[in-house]
């Protein structure tokens, strides 16, 4: 079976500095993978090649087998959604205007919204819990608020693959787990997510597999418990964590930061 | 949209349009005025109502309209209320592309040049912001870029200025630069008119680009909008209408700020629809600007870019300190 979405030997430069070498991924329909790593290790640029908002060096992005370019116009932006970190709007629209700017891809030229995009900002706005705040500007909205209203957008042009970029970051634990519930829902309903992480916990929990970056490569992939190994959260974080299980579930807690030796065993630059 | 606001608008342009024949030294009957529009009263009347005020009020309604739009549209694409026409440098360049043929006595050798050489400006304008802020500039190297323009054409206008050979010449350098409608022709409006137009139709084919540019360029792409495309629409829209604008009416600022922002509530903060409704709504402020310069001081009759700045610049002042409270 074709990998929904699927990337080989990508490389990835901004403006002159290569940021990701020769990285190979995989997504499955149904699969939520995370992506996690240290600050600079390429999680984003890896995400923004994915959505198509870089441009790759080296290798290609295929969905479902076909390369991203020779699609027709339009054909991906309506199924891929792509949830940039810290977004929100720069304007003060309501709520439910923001979420119809998610049905852009499905909707002709100067056309009125039809009956199937209100439904699917309808479902959207249901999904995630924000029916209620549907006539509120976006400006005034709480960043829990915001992040639920950013993933409803994204829901809204029902597509089967999101790439969220940060999703949970700047929310407090409650709503951290809700957002997180929200993409587990999603793959359940047989969409394909991935996600890029800072706690590991939530990563280790909600992911079916992780890709760990180090310094814009591939350092592991593979089930959570197989890739967040205290050897590899040493040599690549350079943190000492508290690994264990609650009902079931992993968690992983970083506790001791290790000393900045020189050792060259220790992944660089990734301050 | 709610429904209500195009119509109110369209009929407050028609009903600027008309006042603005009306108004004028010759104090003609407005049944004297309909009769001369159609060329059935004295030769007069007819010179006066075809030839001097028909083109004083198209271009007002058309060059308010290009201010507006033009406003709305940059406004979008830089996400950012202070943004104006004059802001990327094009009526700063355009201003400067007419004095350059009025300095040269190019203007008084055939009357054409002055247009011809502000739109000349506005498109280097455009190429040098281009140029300067490079293909894939983001918004800051946008602004940056048209700052430099602007102040490289303002230095340059007042070189002009300085060297110019009479102060007969001078003088009409400067009164040309203040921006006014008093004594236009349809000559004018025949030049001006199809490349605001065609402006016109590039600034409004980038309406659901501005529109999914609400949510950061990243996500805008990822909607499936090619945002070069989009830039290269949005700024020779607006060197061609902005620059056909500033050619045969001078330096008018200030409508593509004040006009986008009283509107965009009405249209519930969507770039998209904002630009429709700020076209007609810079056609209304223009027209009702150019009959107040008639009405109120009719010996010396103030010119129309003092006026709108008058009214404009204390706007944008409340607009600073409105950002500044904001931002805290």
């Amino acid at each position: 079976m074709t990998a929904l979405l699927e990337a080989s030997s990508l490389a990835v430069s901004l403006g002159r500095r290569p940021v990701l070498d020769d990285v190979a991924f995989t997504l499955a329909p149904g699969e939520t993978v995370g992506l996690v790593g240290p600050n600079g290790a390429g999680k984003t640029t890896l995400l923004r090649a994915l959505a198509g908002v870089l441009k790759p060096v080296r290798g290609e992005v295929r969905l479902e087998g076909q390369p991203v370019g020779s699609l027709p116009h339009g054909h991906f932006a309506a199924r891929v959604a792509y949830l940039p970190q810290g977004g929100g709007s720069y304007w003060a629209v309501p709520v439910r205007t923001l979420v119809m700017l998610g049905r852009l891809p499905h909707r002709e030229r100067w056309s009125k919204p039809e009956t199937a995009d209100e439904r699917a900002v309808d479902t959207a706005l249901a999904a995630t819990g924000v029916e209620h705040l549907a006539e509120r500007p976006v400006t005034e909205l709480s960043g829990g608020e915001r992040a639920r209203v950013l993933l409803a957008r994204a829901l809204a042009g029902e597509p089967q693959l999101l790439l969220a970029d940060e999703p949970v970051s700047g929310l407090d634990p409650y709503h951290r787990l809700e957002v997180m519930e929200h993409l587990r829902a999603l793959s359940q309903a047989g969409k394909a997510v991935v996600v890029v992480l800072h706690d590991l916990t939530l990563a280790a929990r909600f992911c079916d597999r992780l890709v760990l970056l180090a310094d814009g490569k591939v350092a592991a992939s593979g089930p959570p418990e197989e890739v967040l190994t205290p050897q590899r959260l040493d040599s690549v974080y350079r943190v000492r964590a508290v690994l264990g299980r609650q009902g079931g579930e992993p968690f992983v807690v970083p506790w001791d930061r290790l000393g900045d030796k020189d050792d060259s065993s220790l992944a660089e630059g990734t301050g | 949209m709610r429904g209500w606001l195009l119509p109110s608008l369209a009929l407050l342009v028609i009903a600027a349009f008309a006042g603005s024949l009306l108004v004028g030294p010759a104090g003609l009957a407005p049944l004297a005025v309909l009769d001369g529009l159609f060329g059935l009263r004295s030769e007069t009347v007819v010179l006066v109502v075809q030839e001097i005020r028909l083109p004083r009020s198209l271009l007002a309604a058309t060059i308010g309209a290009t201010l507006g739009l033009a406003g709305a549209a940059l406004q979008g694409y830089l996400r950012n209320p202070l943004a104006e026409p004059g802001l990327i440098g094009i009526s700063g360049a355009a201003a400067l592309g007419a004095v350059l043929t009025l300095y040269t006595g190019l203007s008084a050798a055939f009357s054409l040049a002055l247009p011809i050489g502000g739109m000349a400006g506005a498109v280097c304008a455009v190429l040098l912001v281009q140029a300067l802020a490079g293909r894939d500039a983001g918004t800051l190297s946008l602004i940056l870029a048209g700052v430099a323009v602007t102040s490289f054409a303002a230095a340059l206008t007042s070189l002009a200025l300085n060297l110019a050979p009479s102060p007969f010449a001078a003088l009409e350098i400067v009164f040309w630069l203040l921006g006014s409608l008093s004594g236009r022709s349809m000559e004018h409006v025949a030049l001006a008119v199809p490349f605001m137009a065609i402006g016109w139709l590039l600034l409004a084919s980038c309406a659901r680009g501005l529109d999914a540019l609400t949510l950061g360029e990243d996500a805008a792409r990822s909607l499936g909008f090619d945002l070069r495309a989009l830039r290269r629409r949005l700024i020779l829209g607006t060197a061609l209408s902005v620059g056909a604008a500033t050619a045969v009416a001078g330096a008018i600022g200030f409508v593509g700020l004040v006009i986008p922002h009283l509107l965009r509530p009405l249209v519930g903060y969507r770039p998209g629809a904002l630009l429709p409704v700020s076209a007609l709504g810079g056609a209304v402020l223009l027209l009702l600007a150019d009959m107040a310069v008639r009405v109120v001081t009719p010996g010396q009759e103030l010119k129309l870019g003092v006026v709108t700045a008058l009214i404009g610049a204390p706007f944008f002042f409340w607009l600073v300190v409105q950002s500044r409270r904001e931002a805290t």
